[in-house]
Parts: C-alpha cells; sequence; structure tokens
C-alpha cells in the first residue's frame, strides 16, 4: 500500500516503565495498532543506529519497546532522555518496499485438525475459512514466544476461533494456528493451545550453517 | 589432538551454558546461560578464564566425567558433594585435575545448581553469538542438547600459564550461602497498579514455595494467590530476567534464562540482577522464597559491589 503517515505520540501518550535494575519499557499504549506499531519498530531502528553505550538490546512488541541495557554503564533515565530525543521529531511511517512473503498452505486433513472446528465455530464452510484466511494480508506485528514465530495480524473477524481449552503437548513445526484474533505460525514444534492449520516446509527460523 | 572431557554419567540435567545469548530476543530467541551468573562468573575468574566463558551447569544430580587431560578446574554454586578420584574437592577454589582422573558429583546438599569451569573452556561452536544451549529450540552449546553418557567434549586450548591460578580461591566470607528459605530483593512493577494494594502487600509478606514444577523457562511459587484490581487485557511485551509475572491463577512465576523473549502476563515485580542467583539455587518442592521492594539505586550499588568482587577474584 504504502501510504505515508506523520506519527508524533503527544509527550502523555508515552511512559518510560522501570523493567527492574536493567532494563525500560517504553510503552505507547495497551493497544494492538499498526500504526503505532510501526512507530515501535521505527524507533527500535533509531536507536539500534545510535550507537548509545551499555545498550544491550530491544525487543519490539505491539505497543512498546523493551530498551535492555548494563546497569553499571548506563541507566534508565540516560536511555528514557535518548528515547525523549528521538520522539522530538514526528516519524514519517511508510509501509513502502515492505516485502510481502507468500507462504504456501496445506489446509484441513491431517494436515489442518482444526479446520471444521474453526468452521463450524464461525458458522461456515471450511472452504469460505480457507479463502478468508488465504485472502489477507498479514502484518507481523513482533516476533516472540519462539524463535521466529511472528505474531500476525489482523484475522479477518469472520474467522476468530477461541484458544483449545488445553493445550496440544506439541504443535508440529509449520502450523499455522488461530488464537482469539491473532494468527502465527510455529517454527518449531512446541505445546499450543492455538486452532491450527498447517504450512508447507516454509520455515521462518533457519539457524545460519 | 584436541583435549576433552568423557561424560561417563550425565548427571540429572547438565548442560553447557555462558552468560547468554544477546542481542536476539526480537526474533524470539531466548538469552539462556547460566541461571547463577554470579557462580558461573566466579568459577571462570578462579580458572583465569573470560568471565563469559561456557562451563558446565550440574542440576541437582552430577555428572561423573574423565579429563582426557590435565587441566585446572573450579566448581562454584550448589554442594554437589564433588570427588576426585573419590577425594573431596574443595569447591570456590582452582584445583588441578590429572589426566585420566574422574570427577565425580553426587546429589545436591544446599542449592540447585553447580558450575564447572575448565581452564580453556570449552569448544562447542558458537551459534547466534553464544555457547549457551537453548533446550526448548535444540540448538547451542553441546548439539542443543543435555549431555548424555558417551559424550565426549573437546576443550578450549590450554591456557600457558595455568599455575598462576593454581590455589586461587573465594575467601569464606565472600562464599554465598543458599538457604532453605531466603529473601529476594525485586523492583516493584511495571505493572504493579494493575493490581489491588492489597495484592502487593501479600506478595511482599507472602513465604512463596518454589514449585517443584519450576524449570530453566521459570520460578513457578505456591501460595496466596494475587488479585488484579480489574480485570484487563494485557496486551503481549517485553519481559526481564527476574521479572515476576503474574497469570490468570494468581500464582506469580518468576521469568529466568530459558524465559520466553515477551509475555502475555502483568508484572508485580522483577527481581534484581545481583539476586538472581538465589533464586536459580532455589531447590524446587522445598525451598521457600520471600519478596522484599528494593529501589533501583541500591539494585545497581549490590550489583556493583558483586562486579567488584569478580574483578577482585579474576586480577588475583
Amino acid at each position: 500500500m504504502g501510504v505515508r503517515a506523520r506519527w508524533a505520540p503527544s509527550s502523555n501518550s508515552v511512559r518510560f516503565l522501570t523493567l527492574g535494575d536493567n532494563a525500560l519499557t517504553v510503552e505507547f499504549g495497551q493497544v494492538v495498532d499498526d500504526a503505532i506499531n510501526q512507530g515501535v519498530h521505527e524507533l527500535a531502528r533509531r536507536l539500534m543506529a545510535g550507537g548509545i553505550a551499555g545498550l544491550l538490546e530491544l525487543v519490539p512488541a505491539y505497543s512498546s519497546l523493551a530498551v535492555h541495557f548494563d546497569p553499571l554503564v548506563t541507566s534508565h533515565q540516560t536511555i528514557a532522555a535518548v528515547v525523549a530525543q528521538e520522539l522530538v521529531t514526528p516519524f514519517v511511517l511508510s509501509e513502502e518496499g515492505r516485502p510481502v512473503i507468500e507462504i504456501p498452505m496445506i489446509y484441513g486433513g491431517e494436515f489442518g485438525p482444526d479446520l471444521e472446528f474453526v468452521a463450524s465455530y464461525n458458522g461456515l464452510s471450511p472452504e469460505e475459512v480457507i479463502r478468508l484466511h488465504s485472502g489477507s494480508t498479514y502484518r507481523v506485528f513482533m516476533i516472540g514466544f519462539a524463535p521466529g514465530f511472528p505474531y500476525l495480524g489482523p484475522l479477518p473477524l469472520q474467522i476468530v476461533a477461541p484458544r483449545l481449552p488445553a493445550p496440544r503437548d506439541a504443535v508440529p513445526a509449520g502450523s499455522v494456528g488461530i488464537a482469539g484474533s491473532q494468527t502465527g505460525i510455529y517454527p518449531l514444534s512446541i505445546a499450543g493451545g492455538v486452532a491450527s492449520h498447517r504450512t508447507l516446509p516454509a520455515t521462518t527460523f533457519r539457524l545460519a550453517a | 589432538m584436541t583435549a576433552s572431557l568423557e561424560v561417563i554419567e550425565p548427571g540429572l540435567l547438565t548442560t553447557v551454558q555462558d552468560t547468554g545469548r544477546r542481542g536476539y530476543q526480537r526474533f524470539g530467541v531466548p538469552v539462556s546461560g547460566a541461571m547463577d551468573p554470579l557462580a558461573l562468573r566466579l568459577a571462570n575468574a578462579l580458572v583465569g578464564n573470560d568471565l563469559g566463558e561456557a562451563a558446565l551447569e550440574m542440576t541437582i544430580g552430577g555428572p561423573s566425567l574423565r579429563f582426557q587431560d590435565e587441566r585446572v578446574v573450579a566448581v562454584t554454586g550448589a554442594d554437589l558433594d564433588p570427588k576426585l578420584n573419590g577425594q573431596s574437592v574443595p569447591m570456590w577454589e582452582a584445583v588441578l585435575v590429572r589426566r585420566g582422573a574422574v570427577l565425580h558429583f553426587g546429589w545436591r546438599r544446599s542449592g540447585c545448581r553447580a558450575y564447572l569451569a575448565v581452564a580453556g573452556g570449552f569448544d562447542v561452536p558458537i551459534i547466534l553469538g553464544s555457547k549457551s544451549t537453548y533446550l526448548r529450540g535444540g540448538f547451542g552449546g553441546w548439539k542443543g542438547r543435555a549431555l548424555q553418557a558417551g559424550d565426549v567434549l573437546p576443550l578450549g586450548a590450554a591456557i600457558s600459564d595455568f599455575g598462576r591460578h593454581l590455589g586461587k580461591c573465594l575467601s569464606h566470607e565472600h562464599v554465598p550461602k543458599y538457604e532453605e528459605a531466603m529473601v529476594v530483593r525485586a523492583v516493584l512493577g511495571p505493572q504493579d497498579d494493575w493490581f489491588t494494594p492489597e495484592a502487593v502487600s501479600t506478595f511482599l509478606r507472602t513465604r512463596y514455595l518454589v514449585s517443584a514444577s519450576s524449570d530453566r523457562m521459570g520460578c513457578r511459587l505456591e501460595g496466596r494467590p494475587l488479585t488484579l484490581g480489574d480485570r484487563r487485557e494485557f496486551v503481549s511485551d517485553g519481559v526481564a530476567l527476574g521479572s515476576v509475572q503474574v497469570p490468570a491463577g494468581g500464582q506469580p512465576i518468576i521469568l529466568m534464562a530459558d524465559r520466553q523473549t515477551v509475555g502475555g502476563y502483568p508484572k508485580i515485580a522483577t527481581v534484581i540482577s545481583a539476586d538472581i542467583s538465589l533464586v536459580a539455587q532455589s531447590f524446587p518442592g522445598v525451598t521457600h522464597l520471600e519478596f522484599v521492594a528494593c529501589t533501583v539505586e541500591k539494585a545497581r550499588q549490590v550489583l556493583a559491589t558483586q562486579q567488584g568482587l569478580i574483578e577482585r577474584v579474576r586480577s588475583m
């Protein structure tokens, strides 16, 4: 799409939260929102490029950025001041040039044991679920839960589905799950409570050889 | 011919760990590393290694190891009753192990996790910048898994002046003591204001049992449940080592080395860096922990004191 948007969180919508003695959370709200999430990633890029002494790593989330640092080198106050300075000038956000990755899917059967459940829960046919799920482009809001696990959204409202009452012991790697209004891809076989479909072997996490 | 260490018996859960895998949390890769970073770094300081060098983390019941080469080693952390060729070995001290000797660890007598640092370290592949084992992901350390009988671990190149470190030891007053009930300091927040004032007060007054289901991901606590002020949906955000998450049941979990990189539950407090070692040395099903509120400034001072001790040991 490539719409350019100016994003300038007002000073009273940014909160600096103390996350223990060696991390700071820069919080723009408790919300799943495209523009805010783009702002989080842009802020992370700027801080990474900025070469802050004592900075260990940055972890973007939906509407916040966790900044991990060495408390014997720098402090919450110093980091907050650097962030506040970055936020003085409004960001110009754009999705131009962002890659769209196509993931081949096999829906249903042994590869998607919960396709029927998602369909009947929403009063749809399995074919309609497939059409809606595969017809959307999803944003990667953040990566977490497991290496390479992307938090994707938004899911078309017609195919939301609740978490399973109890998690499965091992959801096969490559499975695509639905939990509420979010969808994600399991990069590793891991316990999970989401209704799942399955992909062909396209992996989101591969260590360099 | 590379120097090596042969695993005769692997122990309950023995893994290769260094000070952790930094810089990839934004891709969902946990930091991992030694559960007790203080014991690890002191062990490395005693044998003259880089502080962040890989060591063996031995949990509750330790391994039996045959040294195929002479090395200076140090054992720190939990007391697993270490014996060299049947003779007791002093802990928190750089000792010489001769070629062919067998170093045997038994069951824990105090603490939970012991560390074996070998001069020259372990020559395992560096994955994403670290030699730490990420068990769930099956990568890092020794083949991404716990040690098994028959494994032969390659050691790093011997340090030429190893004799200089022989006999270095931590003075008795600095040796950490692991009790069956311990107090850990924590910085309150960031979501302490999501909880009722009574809940925060309960959190700071409860003697929690460290659950038997605790592991490298988290130290699960059992005690009076903590109630949220008003039920809100928590949007996942970043967590820190030592963050105390409170899921739906109200039973807190202290996030540890293999914690996930983001969390979907409110955090009432974060254990201070300097006290992570106490949480790591809690024996599941037995140890009790109590929390005390601490300021960031005090937390930093305590950490600086610990770092000072490590530096002094290193330059002995």
